[in-house]
């Protein structure tokens, strides 16, 4: 069964490589992460922190952004497009299960993804240390900064699936990939802000947002990164969510977020007829 | 445990209110060739998808090797080569091969050698996306080779193929039915089944219609035999006459007679003497069966 899994990755990372998708991911998070970097470096004297803090508060932002927008582009074709190719029931002849074919493309995706913000993220604070200044507390932040990367890349990655396996064509699938990227990542956190005005510092605002905020991954993300790090809150100035919040919360949502995907992913999957 | 490797009962597929399937036996023996025909639509690639297990049954069984459809047995058992088959365009014959030979579980193959068989031993390391179609049926056909199926399924496999490719296919058919494996081939190419295949079935509208060699079916379609008989200069309209047949153009006459009254009607015309230059006759073809049975109205 291992066996099975790691030649469905083993190939779809050739692909990934062929197609320039490891390259292209790996250069467009170097760059971005370099940019903001040295854009963002000016509060370093203000607030007295090293300058690979501030880039990794920057970088925070940045990946909330960037993690899921490549993780659902990589992965919005994975089933589409071998129903639209007709290559699937070729494979599903095989005995490989749909779980393992599913498994075997996730691994290949999330060595890319990791290859991408490993890359992009160190090199950037690799860096901002040597010109600006590092200590352990600020190396942790980078380190837990491409973790939690990925962990946000694989959830992404997964629900790219999900969608794949849901809609009928790779364009239906662009397309809904499009929106949950845009509801997850800009639009949920526009509805909460909306309705944190409107309560004016109520009990939804001291109970219930903070519950709602954690529950969405991109954020789980952030406040992850953020609680962890008091340098990185005071950078990014959103302490105040993050603490009204046991320190647990954020870890767990971002940790069980894959399972879930996974398991709807897999379960849109085995209804698709080829 | 019966001798045939595919056993397909009662099978049925409801899409909708549509049957597509409708209560279809057919069962393949080890070492058998069947070919499976019908229109497009008939239900040939359904049947096929049933028995791969991609398609829920809507009643009857079906079992392959002992193994319902789409168990881990039953696959490991099986192989598929479908219709217009496809892969991805940035990796290799050679990738996809070994691919397929590692999801089988089949250990380490001698992929060059199968890729040589099929005639794809040039292309093996380039990429697939440069393959013309036939080059992509050829490599369908070698992963049909992995391993040691039980059961082979065949959808339209000379697709796309030229007509050396299509002997080359045949042969490697034969071969792999030499070597035990039952052998289902849909297919609409009608003139290459009749002569590699030892039976013939035919589906109509989701109905199976007539499953048998392809002799009996011949006789008990009781089809005509055709006569063409070629008339010395200018006696064609007489010649049309004297046995009731039609003039086709200015020198022959085309006639259909029953296959009991066939010697009869030979004596008749060797009686003409020297108005005969010549005759032909043609016994009914697949063509003329496959028409027969597959027309509508016809259960």
């Amino acid at each position: 069964m291992i066996a099975r899994t790691f030649a469905i990755s083993q190939i779809e990372l050739r692909i990934l490589r062929r197609n320039l998708w490891l390259f292209m991911a790996t250069l467009i998070m170097v760059l971005f992460a370099l940019a903001l970097t040295f854009a963002g470096s000016a509060p370093t004297g203000t607030l007295g922190v090293d300058m690979l803090t501030v880039s990794v508060a920057s970088m925070t932002t940045l990946s909330v952004y960037l993690a899921p927008l490549l993780a659902l582009m990589m992965s919005f074709d994975a089933i589409a497009g071998e129903v639209d190719r007709g290559s699937l029931p070729l494979l599903l002849s095989y005995p490989a299960g749909r779980g393992e074919i599913l498994f075997g493309k996730f691994l290949a995706h999330l060595a890319a993804l990791a290859l991408a913000m490993g890359v992009g993220f160190g090199t950037a604070g690799a860096l901002a240390a040597l010109s600006g200044g590092a200590g352990g507390e600020s190396l942790l932040a980078l380190v837990r900064l491409i973790g939690t990367s990925v962990l946000l890349g694989a959830v992404f990655v997964l629900l790219g699936y999900l969608l794949s396996a849901l809609a009928g064509s790779p364009a239906a699938a662009a397309g809904m990939a499009a929106g949950l990227w845009l509801v997850f990542v800009v639009l949920f956190d526009l509805g909460l802000l909306g309705a944190v005005v409107m309560d004016g510092g109520g009990v939804f605002t001291q109970q219930v947002f903070p519950w709602l905020m954690v529950a969405n991954p991109a954020d789980a993300f952030r406040v992850w990164n953020i609680a962890a790090s008091d340098a990185v809150a005071m950078t990014s100035g959103m302490a105040g969510a993050a603490n009204a919040l046991p320190g647990w919360a954020a870890p767990v949502s971002l940790l069980i977020w894959p399972l879930i995907g996974f398991a709807l992913a897999r379960a849109a999957f085995r209804r698709v007829e080829p | 445990m019966t001798d045939s490797a595919l056993i397909i009962t009662a099978a049925s597929k409801l899409r909708g209110k549509a049957q597509v399937v409708d209560d279809v036996n057919l069962n393949v023996a080890a070492g058998e060739r069947v070919a499976l025909l019908g229109h497009n639509g008939a239900g040939k690639s359904t049947l096929m998808k049933m028995v791969l297990g991609l398609t829920s049954l809507s009643g009857g069984t079906i079992t392959i090797d002992g193994a319902s459809p789409g168990s881990a047995a039953a696959r490991a058992a099986t192989a598929f080569l479908p219709e217009a088959v496809s892969f991805h365009p940035a990796i290799t014959g050679r990738e996809q091969l070994t691919l397929f030979a590692r999801l089988a579980g089949e250990g380490k193959p001698d992929i060059t050698g199968l890729l040589g068989r099929v005639g794809l031993g040039d292309a093996l390391d380039r990429r697939i996306g440069t393959y013309s179609k036939g080059m992509r049926q050829r490599l369908g056909l070698a992963q049909v080779l992995l391993g040691n199926p039980r059961v082979a399924l065949l959808d339209e496999p000379t697709s796309g193929l030229d007509p050396i490719s299509r002997q080359d296919l045949y042969a490697i058919i034969d071969e792999l039915a030499a070597r035990g494996t039952a052998v289902l081939i849909a297919s609409h190419a009608l003139t290459e089944v009749e002569a590699r295949t030892d039976r013939i079935a035919i589906l109509r509208n989701g109905v199976k219609v007539a499953d048998d060699t392809l002799a009996n079916l011949s006789r008990l379609a009781g089809l005509p035999i055709r006569f063409r008989i070629i008339a010395a200069s200018g006696q064609a309209d007489q010649i049309a006459e004297a046995t009731g047949g039609t003039r086709i153009n200015g020198v022959s006459v085309e006639l259909l007679c029953d296959p009991d009254r066939k010697m009869q009607q030979l004596r008749r015309i060797a009686d003409m003497g020297d108005t005969v230059a010549d005759v032909e006759m043609t016994p009914p073809r697949l063509e003329d069966l496959y028409r027969h049975y597959a027309r509508e109205g016809r259960v």
